[in-house]
C-alpha cells in the first residue's frame, strides 16, 4: 500500500499531548523534585502560587527572566503569593544555573524550581507546544489561588521574555476581584477605579442610582476600593 | 527521599523541622506551628512532614505530628555528629 504523505501513514510518531488546564477549575495536582526538595502543589494551600515554566537553564532570555522573578518574589510575598519555577532540565542543572546567576549576576533565586525531566507537570499544564518545540517548555505562567483554583494563564513564545510588572498587576487584579466582588478595566492598576458588575434585574438597576457609584450608564458603573497592599509597600 | 541526604543524614530543613518536634516531646504539632517555630516556609514544612511521614520518622494522630523512635534515632545520629543545634 502506498501513502501520499507521511501524515497518511497509519503509524504516526508519538505526539506530545498539549492539553490546556481550565480556568476556574482545580489546578492539576502534582508532586515533583525541586531545588527546595520534593514539593506538592497541595503544600501551598492557603497561599497563592505563580507557577511558571522556562525553556532551558543557561539561556540568556531565561536568565533575564529569573533575575526579574527573583526581584518579584518579595513583592508577591506581600500578596501571600509564592513563585514556583519549572523546566525539563535536571535538578543538577537547576542548581548549577542558580549558582551561576548568583555568581555572575549577584542575584539569589529565592523560589524553588521544578526539575520536570519526565514532563509530568508540563503535560498536566500544557506547557509544551510541539509546533514551537517538542522538548522545551514554553514561557507559560499560571496563577493559582489560595484554594487551589487556576485563575489565570499567560503563554509567551520562546523568543519573548515576560513582563513581571504584569504578573503583579494580574495578582493584584484577581485578589481585588475576590475581596470586593468587582471587575477591573483595561490597564487597571491598584488605586484606579474598578468596575461594578452590571445589575441583572430592573430593581437592581433602579437601586443602583442611590448607591453612589460613578455611572456612565446603568450598565457601566465604577467605584473605588481600598488597596490590599499600600503604595509604600508596593514600592518596596 | 528529599528529606534524607545520600549519606543517610537528615537534610538541613528536615533537621530543623524534626528538631522542633523533638523539643515538644510527646506532644503532637501542626505544620503551622512548626513553621512559626523554625522560620521554615509553611509549604516546605508541609513537604517535610509528608516526606518524613512516609519514611516513618514521624507519626500523626489525625491532627498533628510527633517523632517516632526512628525519627529520634535519625536526630540522634546527627547529634552524635554534633550537627543538631
Amino acid at each position: 500500500m502506498e501513502y501520499n504523505s507521511p501524515s497518511d501513514h497509519p503509524i504516526q510518531p508519538a505526539r506530545i499531548q498539549s492539553i490546556l488546564p481550565r480556568l476556574n477549575a482545580l489546578a492539576p495536582a502534582f508532586e515533583a523534585e525541586t531545588t527546595h526538595g520534593r514539593l506538592a502543589l497541595e503544600d501551598y494551600r492557603g497561599t497563592w502560587v505563580v507557577l511558571f515554566s522556562h525553556p532551558a537553564d543557561f539561556t540568556p532570555v531565561c536568565t533575564t527572566e529569573f533575575v526579574a522573578f527573583a526581584k518579584l518574589a518579595p513583592v508577591l510575598k506581600q500578596r501571600n503569593t509564592e513563585l514556583l519555577g519549572l523546566s525539563i532540565d535536571s535538578i543538577y542543572s537547576h542548581l548549577a544555573w542558580v549558582n551561576a546567576i548568583r555568581d555572575k549576576f549577584g542575584v539569589e533565586i529565592p523560589f524553588p524550581v521544578i526539575a520536570d525531566g519526565n514532563r509530568e507537570v508540563a503535560s498536566l499544564y500544557g506547557m509544551i507546544n510541539p509546533d514551537e518545540s517538542s522538548t522545551e517548555t514554553s514561557r507559560c505562567l499560571f496563577v493559582i489561588d489560595d484554594k487551589g483554583i487556576l485563575r489565570a494563564m499567560i503563554y509567551y513564545p520562546l523568543t519573548t521574555g515576560r513582563n513581571t510588572d504584569e504578573v503583579v498587576r494580574l495578582v493584584d487584579a484577581l485578589q481585588t476581584t475576590d475581596r470586593h466582588k468587582v471587575a477591573t478595566p483595561a490597564n487597571w492598576n491598584p488605586g484606579d477605579k474598578v468596575i461594578v458588575p452590571p445589575p441583572r434585574t430592573v430593581e437592581d438597576a433602579e437601586a443602583r442610582k442611590s448607591l453612589g457609584y460613578d455611572c456612565v450608564d446603568w450598565w457601566y458603573c465604577e467605584t473605588t476600593v481600598p488597596n490590599a497592599v499600600s503604595a509604600a509597600e508596593r514600592k518596596g | 527521599m528529599a528529606c534524607i541526604n545520600p549519606d543517610g543524614t537528615l537534610t538541613e530543613v528536615a533537621r530543623r523541622v524534626l528538631g522542633a518536634m523533638a523539643r515538644r516531646g510527646a506532644a503532637f504539632a501542626v505544620p503551622e506551628d512548626l513553621a512559626g517555630e523554625t522560620g521554615v516556609p509553611l509549604h516546605r514544612v508541609r513537604a517535610t512532614v509528608r516526606e518524613t511521614g512516609r519514611a516513618k520518622l514521624i507519626e500523626d494522630d489525625g491532627a498533628g505530628w510527633r517523632l517516632t523512635a526512628l525519627g529520634r534515632e535519625a536526630l540522634d545520629l546527627d547529634e552524635d555528629d554534633g550537627e543538631l543545634a
